[in-house]
């Protein structure tokens, strides 16, 4: 259950990781297409070290919004379906947990070029 | 009349000189405060699936996600969400929210070049390379962890 310390580490976390992508995009003069790319590849190896899920556990939204919880969440579904079914679960489940976030975006955007025109 | 490569250089410097470090420091702060407040937003969101929706603190990331992402594709519709990144910059991108920004706002500018070729064919032009790189680079550190835990 999250408690008011998990509103707190959310804000402070969520915000720190946007703040992070910032310098990268001040700094490097890369592009935000560059930037999330390296966001969601450190998600999934901080996962893959066992960082993340802790990080999940304190900060609660605060790490799980934040585009970084894509590449931990893709990590999640292939080890969870590899535990299951073996080494061929890895392909089979890469995309189990991440399900909600990529068929919400499709659908909705989908729907919005329905019905919206774009402004200006 | 043609411009030295010392005028050029000059320039240059002057430019350097007179462009505001203080951006950065206001581009982070601002990046953090928005940052922060989108992902508190979730925080809430979330709770109120944990503690009305009945669903596992561990389960209940799923759909805050796909909350967060149908308000974002509203405010995208609305035409509100693409002026507020400009001034967010990071704050907005870097939250889930900013990804279906991308795919909504892609879907919608190129929805006068027809449903397949335009819709479905851009819709993922800048969401892309996220899930590319997030489904490659995920393979290899589930199969390294896979590896490491069954030797």
């Amino acid at each position: 259950m999250p408690t008011w310390s998990t509103f707190v580490w959310a804000f402070l976390v969520g915000g720190g990781i946007c703040a992070i992508g910032q310098l990268l995009l001040d700094f490097s003069k890369l592009t935000p297409g560059h930037v999330m790319a390296m966001l969601v590849v450190a998600g999934a190896i901080l996962d893959g070290i066992g960082v993340y899920d802790p990080l999940v556990k304190l900060a609660g939204a605060g790490a799980s919004v934040p585009i970084t919880s894509f590449g931990n969440a893709l990590v999640h579904g292939a080890l969870q379906e590899a535990h299951l079914h073996g080494l061929v679960g890895i392909i089979t489940g890469i995309f189990e947990v991440t399900s909600a976030g990529i068929s919400a975006a499709i659908v909705f955007g989908f729907l919005a070029a329905a019905v919206a025109k774009p402004k200006g | 009349m043609s411009v030295t490569k010392a005028q050029r250089d000059n320039y240059q410097q002057l430019v350097k000189k007179h462009r505001p470090a203080r951006t950065i420091v206001k581009n982070t702060i601002r990046a953090f405060i928005v940052g922060g407040l989108i992902c508190e937003i979730g925080q809430v969101i979330q709770t109120l699936f944990i503690r009305y929706g009945h669903f596992k603190p561990t389960e209940a990331g799923n759909p805050t996600v796909a909350v967060l992402i149908f308000l974002s594709a509203v405010l995208t519709a609305c035409g509100v969400y693409d002026r507020f990144a400009q001034w967010a910059g990071a704050g907005s991108a870097v939250p889930v929210t900013g990804f279906a920004n991308t795919i909504t706002s892609a879907a919608m500018e190129h929805r006068s070049e027809g449903w397949i070729a335009g819709v479905g064919g851009n819709m993922f032009k800048i969401a892309g390379p996220v899930i590319v790189f997030g489904v490659v680079s995920a393979f290899f550190v589930a199969l390294i962890r896979y590896i490491v835990t069954h030797l």
